[in-house]
């Protein structure tokens, strides 16, 4: 039985369609990774499988529970770490999971577990304190205790390290590998290629709401997908003419400021530098960045027209 | 069903006034006093409602009932407006709650704050005003239907409003009307007749107009006629509610 079952999910808010046809599974024990650049449809289909939201068409199964129609035993097996960092600003630390808990039916032999997430999310020292007066990473890490109180086996998380700091993140990765390593099914979404490379047994990748990819982390990268990399080069006078061999993979120029996009594997940067500089051009600065998803989807269309 | 889990939607309920009971029980029981302070000073000389009742002490149980409806609506519809703004909802949609669940859960802690404050407002009243009690159990039904009409009417409010202006709309215009024009100050008999056939229409009239009978034995309407006209209008509201509930209306999107 997959972890969860999606078939033929459509939405549509008015006259926007913000999934149309999503069909996938997750199997169970998976590290699978969600991915599609903002308003992709991830975080509506997300909230499609917590109960959040209803789907035009379409149904979904959390370990072979409906999530409408079998809601009650679907969301004991799911815990969702949403997005957005929202918090009761009434209630400490320690209140807010243990009221979390008894909302699953859960009284004080759950307890134990509570303290535990609390140890091992390193809230110790604040768990007596009220959320208002954490900070955003305290906060993020509340979170991820809360859909964790009712030790579900599928775990989904919505961009769970947009806007933290390195050691966070960090943390939170080891902390997610060890629920992974416990038997845990990891659901991820995030806008950084990197993370699911690094973590992913497999990945999907959403786009306007249509499913563009799904394989194995090991097979997209054998596609090359995540093979390019922008290069931003700052000169000290702006170009006046930019190298004929450098045409083709300008990304954008700006004043001082030219982003070429380059293929790891086949274009190396001191060529590059080299072209720059036989042009006339001083180079002052230069700075890599990793392709966005916006990017590797253009990749996997080209890649598929070719 | 989830009795834990109910019981604990109630427990947080009843745990987040309580953290700041200055405002949710001290505030409403201090501006009844002042409320009973200076409408008996000034009209307890001039006016006579019920024969051998003080102006003072008719004047008690339609403050208290008012009192008590007004914080029943507030409790769960500021808890409802706020969680959603906020975005905390989430906390109770993605668990295994039912609709029904949800429900009980918010209408009974909105019946604990206006019990409570009603409550508060009796003892603090009765140091000043003697007043008797005819039929104690009369008296716990109105209050307690009464507040578990306006905690379901905030239920309401709370899942209907996007801003919280929108909910200060329909307290100000809808609440408050209805809970100042329904007998809190006179009898429906000093009205003149269109008034009184207008009242009728008023659900709030019968939950003071019992509640009063309460107390004195004495009252506009049959007490069984406004308890049945409370305890109707509260069956309607929690079936709206729990459809709006069960649909999800502006809670799953």
């Amino acid at each position: 039985m997959p972890a969860i079952s999606i078939r033929a999910i459509h939405k549509r808010f008015g006259s926007l369609h913000a999934l149309k046809g999503v069909e996938f599974q997750v199997e169970q024990g998976e590290f699978f990774g969600l991915l599609g650049p903002n308003g992709a449809g991830k975080s509506t289909l997300i909230n499609i499988i917590g109960g959040l939201a209803r789907a035009t068409e379409g149904s979904i199964e959390v370990l072979g529970h409906d999530v409408v129609g079998d809601y009650r035993h679907s969301r004991r097996q799911l815990g969702i770490v949403p997005q957005e960092l929202v918090f009761d600003p009434f209630f400490t630390v320690r209140e807010t999971l243990r009221i979390q808990s008894g909302y699953f039916g859960l009284g004080r032999e759950n307890d134990a577990w509570v303290d535990s997430l609390i140890d091992g999310l390193k809230l110790s020292d604040k768990a007596d304190v009220n959320m208002r007066l954490l900070s955003g990473g305290m906060k993020r890490r509340v979170l991820v205790a809360q859909a964790l109180v009712h030790r579900p086996k599928v775990v989904v998380l919505d961009e769970p390290t947009a806007g933290v700091d390195v050691e966070l993140r960090k943390s939170l990765w080891e902390f997610v590998k060890a629920l992974h390593k416990d038997g845990h099914t990891i659901v991820l979404t995030t806008h950084y290629l990197e993370e699911a490379e690094a973590l992913c047994d497999r990945i999907a990748i959403l786009h306007h709401g249509m499913l563009a990819a799904l394989d194995t982390t090991k097979a997209l990268l054998a596609r090359g997908i995540g093979n390019i990399r922008c290069v931003n080069i700052k000169t000290s006078e702006p170009l006046a003419v930019i190298p004929e061999s450098l045409q083709h993979k300008i990304k954008s120029q700006d004043g001082n400021s030219l982003v070429l996009q380059l293929n790891r594997e086949e274009d190396s940067i001191v060529n590059v530098l080299d072209v720059l500089r036989n042009a006339g051009a001083n180079v002052t600065d230069l700075e890599t960045e990793v392709a966005d998803l916006e990017d590797v989807f253009l990749e996997l269309t080209a890649a598929g027209r070719s | 069903m989830n009795l834990r889990g109910i019981a604990t939607l109630l427990y947080k309920e009843i745990l987040r006034f309580s953290k700041v009971w200055l405002q949710t029980l001290g505030a409403p029981v201090i501006t009844t006093l002042l409320y009973l302070l200076v409408f008996s000073h000034v009209l307890e000389e001039h006016v006579q409602v019920f024969r051998n009742v003080s102006y003072s002490a008719f004047l008690i149980p339609g403050l208290i009932m008012m009192s008590v409806i007004q914080n029943a609506f507030a409790n769960s519809s500021s808890s409802v407006i706020q969680s959603k703004v906020t975005g905390n909802i989430v906390f109770i949609l993605l668990t295994p709650l039912s609709h029904l669940e949800v429900y009980l859960a918010y209408t009974v802690a909105a019946v604990v704050r206006g019990l409570a404050v009603g409550l508060g407002i009796y003892l603090v009243a009765i140091f000043f005003v003697s007043l008797p009690v005819h039929n104690v159990i009369l008296l716990v039904a109105f209050a307690f239907l009464g507040s578990a009409v306006l905690g379901t009417l905030g239920l309401i409010a709370g899942i209907w409003a996007e801003k919280f202006d929108q909910l200060a709309g329909f307290q100000n215009f809808v609440i408050m009307p209805l809970s100042f024009l329904s007998g809190v100050f006179y009898s429906l008999h000093s009205l003149p007749e269109f008034w009184q056939q207008l009242s009728r229409f008023n659900p709030f009239f019968y939950m003071i107009d019992g509640f009063r009978y309460g107390f004195f034995g004495m009252s506009d309407v049959s007490p069984w006629l406004s308890l049945v006209v409370v305890a109707f209008s509260l069956l309607l509201l929690a079936l709206f509610t729990l459809f709006l509930l069960s649909r999800g209306y502006k809670l799953r999107h």
